[in-house]
C-alpha cells in the first residue's frame, strides 16, 4: 500500500509536467488550429537555457529558471512568425503540420550543434530536500512540480475567462472571422497563444530536467508526444482535458513501469489512448464537433 | 459625401472573378438595400469592405478614408460593423459574453454599459437569454444576437447579411423591423438580402447584383416597382 501511494505521487508529479505540456499544445491547436510537433523541443530549449545559465556560466538558479523561460517565450513567438503565419492561409493544413515537424529537427539539430549530442548532468532547481511523511518519502521536486502546475493552470484559467486577451484568445478558437470582425487581431492573438505555450514549455522543461536529469537534444521529444498523447486524452482544445489527461498519463506511465513492465510502459500508455479513443472518439473532456450543413 | 463609397471594386477567387468593378455608394442614415441571386457577390462586396478577403482593384472609401487595404480588425474600430451570414455567434460563450466581444474595442467600461443598456432595448429577448449560451439560442434569437453583437461596437454603419436567412415568417418581420429601428436610432445600414422585397420595403435605395456587376440601382420604392424586378426577385 505505502508503495502503491508513492508511486501514485509520483505518477501526479510527472503527469503534470506532461499537463504543462500538454496545456501548450491543447492551446495551440485550439486557436490556431494546428498541431506544433515542435513544441516538446522548446521544452529541451528551456532546459538547455537553463543549464547554460545555472551549470555552465555559474549564475543563480532563479536567473537560470527566468532566462529559459524568457528564451522560450521569444522562441515560441519566432517559430509562430517566421514559420507558420506564412503558411497559415495555404490550402492544405498539412503543410504547417510538416513544417512543424521541420521545425523539431531544426531545433534538436541545431542544440546538438551548439551543445553536442553527449547527455549533461541537469542538476536539480529545486533546493527542497526529500520530505518523509509518515511512511512516505516524497521528493522536493515532486512536490514544487504539482504546485506548479496547479498554480500555472489556476493562473491560466483565470487570464483566459477574465482579461480581454483571454477572451479574444477564446473568440478565436470559436470562430476566427467572427472574431476578426469583433476587432481582435487574429494574428496577434495567435502569437500570444505560442508566447504563453512557449513560456509555460520553459517551467516544464526545467522541472522534467530536475526530476529526470539527463539533458540532451532529443530530451524534448518524447515528453512532447507524451504530451500530445495527454492533450488527446483529454479532448484537443479543453484546457482542464489536457490537465486531467497529463495528469492521468504520468499516473498510468508510473504505475505500469512500477507494476507490470518498464520496457512495456510506454506501450501501455499509447494502448490505452487507442481505447479511450475508441470509446470516446472526443477524448475526455473533448466536445462533438457538428458538421454544419 | 458619402459615407460609405465604394469604386470600381474587383475581387478574384483564383482565376474567377467574383466582383467585376462594382460601385455604389452609403450616405449617412441612409438603409441601403444590395439584392441579387445566389452567387451574385452580394456577400463577397461586404467581406471585402470589410477587409476579410482582399481586393483585386478598385477603392473603398469610409468617412473620407481609404480602407481599401485595412485589415478587418482595423475596420471595426474605425466605426463599421458587420454581421455575418449564417451569424456566427460564439456558440460555447453567453449572450452576455458575446455582447462584451462585440464591444471589443470599446475601452471605457462606462460607455459599454450604456451601449448594452440600448442593445438590449433593441432586443429584450436578449436581455431574458443574458447567461444562456449562444448555441442553445434559436435561429432568429441568434441572428437578434449577432445584430446586436454588432451594434456593441458603437457603429456609424452596419453591414448586414442575410439577416432572414433560414428564420421563420415570424422571425422575418421582427428582424426587419429592428433594422428599422436601428436605422430610426442614427445608425446607417447597408443590407444584403435574398428577400428583396422585404428589403425594398424597408430601405431608401437599392443596387440589384447580376453576376459580379451592378446592373440596377435606384429608390427603393421605383425598383419595388418595376417590372423586370418584379419578375426576376419578386416571383411576380
Amino acid at each position: 500500500m505505502v508503495s502503491f501511494i508513492t508511486n501514485l505521487i509520483n505518477g501526479l508529479s510527472l503527469g503534470s509536467i506532461y499537463a504543462i505540456i500538454a496545456i501548450g499544445y491543447t492551446m495551440v491547436y485550439g486557436i490556431a488550429k494546428m498541431l506544433n510537433f515542435a513544441h516538446g523541443d522548446v521544452i529541451m530549449v528551456g532546459a538547455f537555457a537553463a543549464y547554460t545559465i545555472i551549470s555552465t556560466m555559474g549564475l543563480p538558479t532563479p536567473v537560470g529558471i527566468l532566462a529559459a523561460i524568457v528564451c522560450c517565450t521569444l522562441l515560441g513567438i519566432a517559430i509562430e512568425k517566421i514559420a507558420y503565419r506564412p503558411l497559415r492561409n495555404a490550402g492544405s493544413p498539412l503543410a504547417v503540420l510538416i513544417t512543424a515537424i521541420g521545425v523539431s529537427y531544426f531545433l534538436q539539430n541545431g542544440a546538438m550543434l551548439i551543445f553536442g549530442s553527449d547527455t549533461k548532468m541537469f542538476s536539480s532547481v529545486v533546493p527542497l530536500q526529500t520530505l518523509s511523511v509518515g511512511p512516505f518519502l516524497i521528493p522536493g521536486t515532486t512536490i514544487v512540480s504539482i504546485l506548479t502546475s496547479v498554480i500555472l493552470v489556476s493562473v491560466l484559467q483565470i487570464f483566459i475567462n477574465k482579461t480581454r486577451p483571454g477572451q479574444a484568445m477564446l473568440a478565436c478558437a470559436q470562430d476566427r472571422a467572427a472574431a476578426s470582425l469583433m476587432g481582435i487581431s487574429v494574428n496577434n492573438t495567435i502569437t500570444l497563444t505560442f508566447a504563453i505555450g512557449s513560456a509555460m514549455a520553459a517551467v516544464a522543461g526545467v522541472l522534467l530536467c530536475s526530476a529526470y536529469p539527463a539533458l540532451s537534444p532529443t530530451t524534448g521529444a518524447m515528453p512532447g508526444i507524451k504530451a500530445f498523447v495527454a492533450a488527446v486524452f483529454g479532448g484537443i482544445g479543453s484546457v482542464p482535458g489536457a490537465m486531467v489527461g497529463g495528469l492521468l498519463l504520468g499516473v498510468i506511465e508510473i504505475l505500469s513501469r512500477a507494476y507490470i513492465s518498464t520496457q512495456l510502459s510506454d506501450a501501455i500508455v499509447f494502448a490505452v489512448l487507442i481505447v479511450v479513443l475508441l470509446v470516446k472518439p472526443t477524448g475526455l473532456f473533448g466536445k462533438v464537433i457538428q458538421e454544419k450543413v | 459625401m458619402a459615407l460609405l463609397k465604394v469604386t470600381e471594386l474587383s475581387v478574384n477567387y483564383g482565376v474567377i472573378p467574383a466582383l467585376r468593378g462594382v460601385s455604389f455608394e452609403v450616405n449617412e442614415g441612409e438603409i441601403i438595400a444590395l439584392i441579387g441571386a445566389n452567387g451574385a457577390g452580394k456577400t463577397t462586396t461586404l467581406h471585402t469592405v470589410t477587409g476579410l478577403i482582399p481586393s483585386a482593384a478598385g477603392r473603398i472609401e469610409f468617412m473620407g478614408k481609404d480602407i481599401t487595404k485595412v485589415p478587418a480588425h482595423k475596420i471595426v474600430s474605425m466605426g463599421m460593423a458587420h454581421v455575418p451570414e449564417g451569424r456566427h455567434v460564439f456558440p460555447d460563450m453567453t449572450v452576455y459574453q458575446n455582447l462584451l466581444l462585440g464591444a471589443y474595442t470599446v475601452k471605457e467600461a462606462g460607455k459599454r454599459d450604456s451601449i448594452l443598456k440600448e442593445v438590449y432595448e433593441h432586443f429584450p429577448r436578449l436581455k431574458e437569454r443574458e447567461r444562456q449560451l449562444a448555441g442553445t439560442l434559436s435561429g432568429g434569437e441568434q441572428q437578434m444576437l449577432a445584430m446586436g453583437r454588432a451594434l456593441m461596437s458603437d457603429p456609424r454603419i452596419i453591414l448586414m447579411d442575410e439577416p432572414s436567412m433560414g428564420l421563420s415568417p415570424i422571425y422575418v418581420n421582427e428582424i426587419f423591423s429592428i433594422i428599422e429601428k436601428v436605422s430610426k436610432a442614427g445608425k446607417t445600414v447597408l443590407l444584403v438580402e435574398q428577400n428583396a422585397r422585404k428589403a425594398l420595403t424597408i430601405a431608401d435605395r437599392a443596387y440589384v447584383l447580376e453576376t459580379g456587376k451592378i446592373t440596377m440601382e435606384g429608390a427603393a420604392d421605383d425598383l419595388l416597382h418595376d417590372d423586370s424586378i418584379r419578375k426576376a426577385y419578386l416571383g411576380e
